[in-house]
């Protein structure tokens, strides 16, 4: 997994609220393997129409955001289904940090897995970030998850993130080999557990 | 000195093997469910050239892609029919038990998984299905999780977790006739929100939840994800045992009884204290319907819709325009004034026996003004409700009567409502598109679609239960 430290880029607002997982990865895409390209499929319905034309008027879709490698979300950002292609078509589409007062817990247990931040701040600050983006789209926000800060234009904004996820994003950590140092315990665990839960055990018929 | 916990501290600490100084604890994995959206993560066991550590603890279960109407023997769209082989091919590989298109007891994991006794009091049960809460009607701990996850869990058969805060959603007092389960989840949501319950796990509590049985219960914690919920779940009770009692996988016989004893033992104590507590009253609960685009979109029957222009909020005015536009409804429209154009009784939501036994109560010698599908949980439930003459009620009112699957909830195995269609389901999510492209959903219980189904529009189901018992 890459490792996320600082970004520097371009950010788009999305003003949406409860922006579920079907929105960010519509239904149909689940099928294709993650090889076959699934940044296209990102918001897929809302950044084009039924005829498949590209929405001009569709944050993602205007030149001054269509690179954006940040996004600043509203509240409830990923919220839905469990699916994880759909961090897979953010980060593949380009994205690395997701900005918002709150996310789903799958989801952002999924982004970390692949290195994806989900920067939390207050709804407010939400609002002012996306407010200054909106007056000036070109500008670069900066990510900093050492100082757990973003900057923003002359503004610096504390978000928040769970530590274990901030070190496991900081250091590209895999949950796989750090399970392996408890296989001892595992062990130990299942042994004890036959026999204080026997019911537990799957019943043949 | 003995602590006063509740249900969920004694779920998680019964599976706890470590819990490191940073505060992440890894988990046992009692029983895992795969289905054919887990490809991801067979292709990462094996780009790890690994195993799955405890084979005979997962269970594969063809639901999300199979077709529902037509025959099954042979699936016509290439695309899906690889869907379901890849599972059954990934489940082969790894020596993993498959209930699959062809099983007599295929059907929605949540359905089948207690339907079989799999699912049990005291379990940790995950799936990468975010609808897994539903589990947590038996006193589990049963939560949805992404593909990197489920690859962990084949390989370990444990999971990373930080322990969630602790909710109660506590409901007292008798339900009115004709309000279901699915009205207090809708309630529920409506009242606390779409993402109420972040890192929380919820358990439901209280008069009503004791009288509820385990479809009831099913329905409810099966929407604690649409209130944001990690889990939602419910002490296990006489109710549960009753309902566990001669499960094919359930312990049996005396095992049974020693089972019992180990499961009573499941309770909040007295003294536990949460985090968060919310208490509603039954009588206050009337039959909902959502509106919008979110479940927390969801209004009493009687209500009608909101007027962003009387909305002071700015943003909030904006969502709610946007949500009615989407919906294709007029600001302020009185929600019974709403005409539907099919409808659909299924998912893992509502479509066991109960919920197809209630819609058919009030379609019964009826007609369907609308076309719409019904499509039973599971292989089981479907026979067992052609034994009791359901499908003949559902056909004589003009729906189809599909097989078992996630079928029209998903919008990725064939079953998909038109762009523009308007569609009264007692599905799980009323998202942009959710039963496909440009498809506009209402969430409601089996007797709410069955009203809007002989009405033709939004209506209330009480005036129609007249004679008749749900």
């Amino acid at each position: 997994m890459d490792k996320f430290t600082q970004l520097t880029a371009t950010a788009c607002p999305l003003e949406i609220e409860n922006l579920n997982t079907d929105m960010i990865l519509p239904a149909r895409f689940l099928k294709w393997p993650r090889s076959r390209g699934l940044g296209q499929a990102l918001l897929r319905d809302l950044r084009f129409d039924a005829q498949d034309r590209e929405q001009a008027d569709f944050p993602l879709s205007r030149p001054a955001w269509c690179d954006a490698r940040i996004m600043v979300g509203s509240r409830n950002f990923g919220c839905g289904s469990s699916r994880e292609a759909a961090v897979y078509a953010l980060y593949d589409y380009g994205i690395r940090c997701v900005i918002a007062p709150s996310f789903g817990d799958i989801f952002s247990g999924n982004a970390v897995q692949n290195g994806l931040l989900t920067a939390v701040v207050s709804e407010q600050e939400a609002a002012e970030i996306m407010a200054a983006l909106v007056n000036a789209p070109s500008m670069p926000l900066t990510v900093d998850l050492e100082q757990q800060t973003i900057i923003c234009g002359n503004k610096n904004y504390p978000f928040a993130i769970d530590p274990v996820r901030r070190l496991r994003l900081l250091n590209g950590w895999d949950d796989l080999d750090l399970t392996a140092s408890y296989r001892d315990s595992i062990a130990t665990f299942k042994t004890r557990d036959r026999a204080v839960r026997p019911w537990a055990a799957v019943r043949e018929n | 000195m003995s602590r006063a916990l509740t249900l969920f501290d004694k779920l998680w600490e019964a599976h706890e093997i470590v819990r490191r100084e940073d505060g992440e604890s890894l988990l046992w994995v009692d029983r895992h469910f795969v289905h054919e959206g887990s490809f991801h993560a067979f292709s990462r066991v094996a780009e790890r050239k690994a195993h799955v550590a405890e084979p005979s603890l997962t269970f594969g279960v063809a639901d999300h892609y199979v077709p529902t109407r037509g025959g099954r023997t042979t699936i016509a769209n290439p695309e899906i029919a690889r869907m379901v082989q890849q599972l059954e091919e990934n489940t082969t590989k790894h020596h993993i038990r498959l209930f699959g298109l062809h099983d007599p007891r295929q059907g929605i994991v949540h359905v089948i998984g207690p339907e079989q006794g799999l699912t049990l009091p005291g379990l940790l049960i995950v799936c990468g299905d975010s609808h897994t809460s539903t589990h947590g009607a038996l006193g589990a701990f049963a939560f949805g999780i992404g593909a990197s996850e489920v690859a962990h869990v084949l390989m370990t058969q444990t999971i990373w977790q930080r322990k969630p805060k602790r909710m109660r959603i506590s409901i007292e007092g008798k339900l009115g006739p004709g309000i279901a389960a699915k009205d207090i989840a809708l309630a529920a949501i409506a009242r606390i929100g779409a993402d109420g319950a972040t890192g929380h796990a919820i358990e439901f509590a209280g008069s009503t939840i004791r009288d509820l049985s385990i479809e009831g219960r099913l329905t409810l914690c099966n929407m604690s994800i649409e209130a944001g919920g990690r889990c939602g779940m419910v002490a296990p009770d006489a109710t549960t045992f009753a309902y566990l009692k001669g499960r094919p996988h359930a312990p049996q016989c005396s095992d049974f009884d020693q089972a019992i004893e180990a499961w009573s033992m499941l309770a909040s104590d007295t003294q536990a204290s949460f985090d968060r507590d919310v208490r509603m009253e039954a009588s206050d609960i009337a039959p909902i319907v959502t509106w919008g685009t979110s479940p927390e979109d969801a209004l009493p029957i009687d209500a009608a819709v909101p007027d962003p222009a009387k909305e002071p909020n700015e943003a909030r005015a904006k969502y709610l325009r946007e949500a009615l536009d989407y919906m294709g409804i007029a600001p302020g429209r009185k929600l019974t004034d709403i005409k539907v154009d099919r409808v659909f009784i299924g998912s893992c939501t509502n479509s066991r026996i109960e919920d197809l036994r209630a819609a058919a109560a009030i379609l019964n010698g009826r007609t369907s003004k609308v076309p719409g599908l019904v499509s039973a949980g599971s292989s089981l439930v479907k026979r067992q409700a052609e034994e009791e003459g359901l499908d003949r009620i559902f056909r004589d009112a003009g729906l189809e009567w599909g097989e078992s699957g996630c079928s029209m909830c998903v919008g990725i195995n064939g079953d998909l409502v038109p762009s523009g269609e308007r569609c009264a389901s007692t599905t799980n999510r009323n998202f942009r598109g959710r039963q496909g492209p440009g498809a506009r959903t209402h969430l409601m219980s089996p007797a709410m679609v069955a009203a809007a189904a002989v009405t033709g529009h939004l209506a209330d189901v009480r005036p129609l239960m007249a004679g008749r018992t749900i």
